[in-house]
């Protein structure tokens, strides 16, 4: 029946197919050219991030020359290590050169460490993404019911208290906050693990997989270890989720606040949808993309929070790495970390930023 | 001349003085009406006036140690306990004021004009200066800011001016996209068309026109960002990079009673709490002026 077609309808059908497929090409030449932008503004970004990291290497006080061979250095060693490294080149050049490094992923050697900093970098980071991935669960799961019950219940007290949680989450210093809740939780109630990932006993046992040890323990099947991880992983991970929670919150509560005021909202209202599914079926559902946002950003914000937290926490992630690498003046390290996470923070931040252009029909025009 | 109400809410002011005295005082009884922000501005003008009449108000010496008074819990004598070194931290902590107020003005005064000029240039001039001023900014802003300063301050070495230049080299961006977001609305506007017609020069129209209308969204966005220098500030203390001892940094405070906070828990939790009230006091009186000054962006 259906391949006994007569012309017209034939035609009919091949038009709407082109107008079809024509939409469907429209569509696909939106989202390329929003990912081809997206990789053309992150290439210019890096760029910047990788010229501003080459500017503060070359503004060090320090001469990296003599950090390299010594002050007891004959004039003839000096001069060849100055060459051996580039530095008798025109600046341009050594940028050229740098970049080209950078790009090959060679940082240098860290002076403390006497390793190539890629290579500290690669065995810290699993640990900062442990933690800022429990962080941001828990500023998601904690965070986002709060903000919508803040702007379901606006100005009541409950809203007041929620707000001033979300303030509170800008005025706490987070390292301070890491010493009192160690102090607390750990000292005195005993409740959580102290500083470090794991209790020094099991140090070593677990065979690196992945670099996270959540994961690597139950690879190997340690469930004592495991639960050890847990208990220290969870105070940093909740102190830095409560930062996260904060700035969730309060966007939740704004965002929640626009659509409460929509006429759709009075409209579901007078039909007598129950108050639960009008915030919960109407209002939530066109924040969400809003929110992906938020908390995108917020997750590259942990990245950087987490440097505090594990310079009081004796994490060894990449937080740890830069704090530790800054007191010694390891500045390859200094300039290896920072490079690492400003550009994972830079790539989140962008990819968010086209994400929401590609899911909210509003912002594509 | 005297200062009445009623000269102040004139509707048509005689002088410019007049107008700017009234609008700030209609600012200022609608702040008043707006608790959290009475809150903020008590504890702010608590924060000026300790660190003006710090040596009257601090009851011992910042800087001298009596070590056979070391790790005190606090009593009536040390309000707050003492330090590892027998040094009164109450009087540290209100000496410290006067480094936060430092800090935060000195960001404040470099930071701000300079991102407000960058703005006003890159909106007013648009075109190809627009571009590279904004892709210049735009590169800044997305960058993680405390590790930004930390790299920054690595570079320059350690210490409170250096701190506050990395401070203040990080937080311009976001007064440069205000000011250019400001400048857009208003370049276009008949009153600049006037003076243009009159022969002003481009200079005299950003900075005698153009500039003046930024402010208010710039004071709002400052109070509010004030809380995250004070963090930045303190954190750079903590890691050992800002204020050097025996400089009484809240943050540098906290970092050497880290060692002794499960016993002697005053020496680092103390200072901990004049950042947060400081901090908060600034959230409050930025939220409120934002409700007051910017109406647009306000009801958060």
């Amino acid at each position: 029946m259906g391949w006994a077609v007569n012309k017209n309808d034939d035609t009919a059908i091949a038009a709407s197919q082109t107008e079809a497929l024509s939409r469907y090409f429209a569509r696909a030449v939106q989202v390329g050219t929003a990912f081809a932008k997206f990789v053309a503004t992150i290439a210019v970004t890096f760029l910047g991030l990788a010229a501003l990291t080459f500017f503060i290497g070359r503004v060090v006080p320090i001469d990296p020359v003599l950090a390299m061979v010594g002050d007891r250095a004959s004039n003839e060693v000096y001069e060849a290590a100055k060459i051996e490294m580039g530095l008798d080149r025109p600046i341009p050049l050594q940028f050229v050169s740098y970049i080209w490094d950078v790009l090959n992923g060679n940082f240098g050697l860290s002076i403390s460490t006497r390793q190539p900093v890629i290579e500290d970098l690669i065995r810290v980071f699993p640990a900062t993404l442990e933690m800022a991935t429990l962080g941001i669960i828990i500023g998601i799961v904690i965070g986002v019911p709060m903000g919508v019950t803040a702007a379901a219940h606006r100005g009541s007290w409950l809203d007041q208290v929620i707000r001033t949680v979300g303030l509170l989450g800008y005025s706490i210093p987070a390292f301070w906050l890491g010493l009192v809740g160690l102090a607390i939780f750990y000292a005195r109630l005993r409740w959580t693990g102290g500083p470090g990932r794991i209790d020094v006993f099991f140090d070593g046992m677990i065979p690196p997989v992945t670099g996270m040890l959540l994961i690597d323990t139950l690879i190997a099947g340690e469930i004592d270890v495991f639960w050890n991880a847990v208990s220290h992983l969870v105070l940093p991970a909740t102190i830095l989720g409560f930062f996260s929670l904060a700035y969730i919150a309060r966007m939740t509560r704004s965002f929640m606040l626009d659509q409460l005021s929509q006429e759709y909202v009075t409209t579901a209202r007078v039909k007598g949808v129950p108050e639960f599914f009008v915030i919960w079926r109407h209002a939530f559902k066109p924040i969400r993309i809003q929110l992906i946002t938020v908390i995108s950003l917020s997750y590259a914000g942990l990245l950087e929070g987490s440097v505090m937290i594990e310079t009081i926490f004796s994490w060894p992630g990449i937080g740890n790495y830069l704090t530790t690498a800054l007191l010694n003046a390891d500045m390859n390290a200094v300039l290896g970390s920072t490079l690492v996470i400003g550009a994972v923070f830079i790539f989140i931040n962008k990819f968010s930023d086209v994400m929401y252009r590609i899911l909210d029909p509003r912002a594509r025009s | 001349m005297i200062i009445s109400k009623q000269w102040l809410l004139d509707d048509a002011p005689k002088s410019r003085t007049q107008a700017q005295l009234g609008r700030l005082y209609v600012v200022c009884l609608q702040l008043a009406h707006n608790p959290l922000a009475v809150i903020g501005a008590i504890i702010i003008g608590g924060l000026i006036i300790t660190a003006l009449f710090a040596p009257w108000i601090a009851t011992h010496s910042p800087i001298a140690q009596d070590l056979s008074n070391r790790l005190l819990p606090p009593s009536s004598t040390h309000w707050m306990g003492t330090d590892e070194l027998g040094r009164d931290i109450w009087s540290r902590v209100v000496f410290g004021s006067q480094i936060t107020l430092t800090i935060v003005m000195l960001v404040a005064v470099i930071a701000a004009p300079l991102g407000l000029v960058v703005g006003a240039i890159a909106g007013y001039f648009g075109g190809w200066a627009d571009r590279v001023l904004m892709s210049i900014t735009d590169i800044f802003l997305s960058m993680p800011k405390l590790i930004l300063a930390l790299a920054f301050v690595a570079a320059l070495g350690p210490g409170i001016e250096n701190a506050i230049i990395a401070i203040a080299i990080t937080s311009w961006p976001a007064y440069a996209r205000i000011a250019r977001a400001e400048t857009l609305t208003i370049r276009n506007a008949e009153f600049v068309q006037a003076v243009k017609l009159q022969g002003a020069s481009s200079t005299r129209i950003i900075a005698r026109h153009i500039l003046p209308l930024c402010t208010s969204s710039m004071i709002v966005r400052v109070t509010l960002d004030m809380a995250g220098i004070i963090l930045t500030a303190a954190g750079l203390g903590f890691i050992g990079l800002g204020a050097q001892p025996p400089l009484p940094e809240w943050g540098a405070m906290i970092s050497r009673g880290r060692v002794f906070i499960l016993d002697q828990w005053w020496v680092a939790t103390m200072p901990g709490f004049a950042i947060i009230l400081v901090s908060l006091g600034f959230c409050f009186l930025g939220d409120g002026l934002r409700d007051v000054l910017d109406p647009k962006h306000g009801s958060e």
